[in-house]
């Protein structure tokens, strides 16, 4: 059994914006399915008295006094933007399935 | 898509039970931003206040800001929650523009504070809003779309994007589902809005400004048929920005859900917007498929764990909330339900506090906010506390009064002059010559004047008739344009009819 779907890479793709066409799909599907069987695996040394690790350093409570920082300059912000205008960035219209 | 019937009203309460949830988004007004040290300020020009951290560049990493922390604990504790001893931030992941990051930090399935509750007051009964939880997250950036006709996502042909906002501290505070308020559902969600936001004021953790987006609201609303138990489905009105449309969201949702249900339709599970103009919501995008946001803890952020020792100092910290207040000053001011209703509807409260603390009596304080100059702000349109009148001056003119240099009359000339920009109350009546006349001879030589030109009604007092001393009264303060102290007058005129 495979551990993710072609269904379930194509819905991944649309959330990500990612047109993939039939060939990327059964390609990609399969690729992803053996990286998760191959990360899966790691459950099988997981024992019921080792929680599950989110941070690799045992520290908690690191905080920044409310100080303000030098910002970017607009000019420098908005330079590795695709496309920009009144110097906002400019992205293709959203949702448009519903336009 | 076809626009489904409305049901009236009534109607759609007499066969429905809505049932109702709000979350509501709180930017705290801290001066730099949740993970970075960008300034929070509203207004600035479009991309000024961004950074690597909140524009989610390659190799930034956030580090979080102690002072919003110390902020949402404020609120989950006037809230009556508890804090919870250990959690974590997660990653929200969607792709959406107004997160340049493709993700938002914000709090899953551990948020700091849970299970609390607020009292609202609708009509003279009590609900109890139980809050489910109060997380804490950053903001988004805001998009302009442009190409549609209404300026609205719907028929935009792109969007530009500003990240000023992105990254601003944000609590989200969620009831649980609010139960059994049957046609009072959307005057109690405008109570609870209303009370949500004097209390965070209250805190000065943020300015709660509904029009300017530090505070919004989602509105979530289903019906089911009365006597049924289970619920129907829910829609999310999103970004309420007024609490009247907080009331009015939700009322047009339940007549919106009873016309659909009641032509055999079914309510679509989706975000929906409200029109401020038309008063109505409109669909938005469906969340049946779009909501797979795969959270997952935030590797960049470690967990906290704040420590009880500074949850006790957050709790002793906390000042006077309103609702205790609302007790006090009621006691105090020695206030009617009602009375204090229309104080705290005003925005009075902290005016007349004010005024009090400037020497002010209490009646007297609310007498001036309550009468003249409400009816000002009221005319002009705009809040009580925005009229250019202060307190202090307020107390001065009362205190004027007390030394009896004015009159009732006399003191709303003042404040006339006062709003229109005369200068302080003191300055207008030098300007306007609005004293009270004190000089005992000149009072006298008047009610002389009058006794003389008014004989008929000066005989009846004098056969015994006190009442009609009124109208030699009101002729004196005639005679002296409203500047005669008139209880003097009226003794110096019963003195001198023999009457006194």
């Amino acid at each position: 059994m495979s551990a993710i779907t072609r269904d379930e890479v194509s819905h991944l793709a649309r959330l990500s914006r990612l047109a993939l066409g039939d060939s990327e799909l059964d390609h990609l599907a399969a690729q992803l399915d053996q990286i998760i069987s191959a990360v899966a695996r790691v459950q099988e040394v997981a024992a019921e008295d080792i929680p599950p690790t989110s941070h690799a350093l045992p520290l908690t409570n690191v905080y920044r006094t409310d100080e303000i920082r030098p910002c970017l300059p607009p000019e420098q912000a908005l330079s590795g933007a695709p496309a920009a205008e009144e110097q906002r960035f400019r992205v293709p219209r959203i949702l448009d399935e519903e336009a | 898509m076809s626009t489904p019937t409305l049901m009236d009203y009534d109607e759609a309460l007499a066969r429905f039970e809505p049932v109702l949830g709000i979350e509501t988004h709180i930017e705290l007004g801290t001066a730099s931003k949740m993970f970075c040290g960008c300034p929070t300020g509203f207004g600035a020009e479009p991309n000024t206040q961004v950074c690597p951290v909140c524009l989610g560049l390659p190799g930034s990493l956030p580090v979080t800001n102690h002072a919003a922390i110390e902020g949402i604990i404020k609120i989950g504790l006037a809230l009556n929650c508890d804090i919870v001893e250990w959690c974590r931030f997660a990653r929200k992941n969607y792709f959406y523009p107004d997160m340049p990051k493709n993700f938002q930090i914000s709090q899953y399935d551990e948020p700091l504070c849970v299970d609390g509750h607020l009292e609202v007051d609708v009509d003279g009964d009590t609900y109890r809003i139980e809050i489910e939880r109060v997380h804490m997250e950053e903001d988004t950036g805001k998009s302009l779309h442009v190409g549609g006709s209404t300026g609205r996502i719907h028929g935009a042909e792109y969007s530009l994007v500003d990240y000023n906002r992105a990254g601003i501290p944000l609590v989200e505070i969620v009831t649980k589902p609010i139960v059994a308020t049957g046609d009072k559902a959307p005057l109690v969600a405008r109570a609870y809005a209303t009370e949500l936001r004097e209390l965070v004021r209250s805190l000065g953790v943020s300015d709660v400004r509904m029009e300017q987006g530090s505070m919004r609201c989602d509105v979530n609303v289903s019906l089911m048929p009365r006597g049924a138990t289970e619920w129907g489905t829910r829609t999310e009105t999103k970004n309420v920005n007024s609490l009247r449309s907080v009331e009015r969201a939700v009322r047009s949702e339940i007549e919106r859900q009873g016309g659909v249900l009641a032509d055999g339709g079914r309510v679509v599970q989706e975000t929906r917007h409200f029109h401020e103009d038309t008063g109505r919501t409109t669909s938005g995008r469906s969340k049946e498929e779009a909501q797979d946001y795969r959270y997952f803890p935030e590797p960049d952020l470690v967990p906290m764990a704040p420590s009880r020792a500074w949850v006790e100092e957050v709790r002793a910290s906390l000042p006077e909330l309103p609702a205790a207040r609302r007790r006090r000053i009621q006691q105090e001011w020695d206030l009617s339900d009602l009375e204090l209703r229309d104080v705290v509807n005003a925005g009075a409260v902290d005016l007349i506090e004010a005024t009090i603390a400037h020497g002010s009596d209490a009646t007297s304080a609310r007498k001036w906010w309550m009468n003249q100059l409400s009816r000002q702000a009221t005319e002009q349109g705009v809040e009580l506390a925005e009229l250019p009148v202060t307190p202090e001056q307020v107390a001065r003119v009362q205190a004027m009064i007390i030394a009896g240099e004015l009159n009732d009359k006399l003191a709303r000339k003042v404040f006339e002059g006062v709003l229109a920009g005369e200068g302080t109350p003191d300055e207008v009546v030098a300007a306007r010559g609005l004293k009270v006349v004190s000089d005992e001879g000149e009072l006298a030589s008047v009610v002389d004047q009058v006794i003389a030109d008014n004989a008929g009604v000066a005989d009846k007092v004098r056969a015994g008739k006190v009442a009609a001393a009124g109208a030699l009264v009101g002729a004196v303060m005639k005679a002296t344009r409203g500047q005669a102290d008139a209880g003097r007058a009226r003794e110096l005129i019963l003195e001198r009819l023999g009457a006194s």
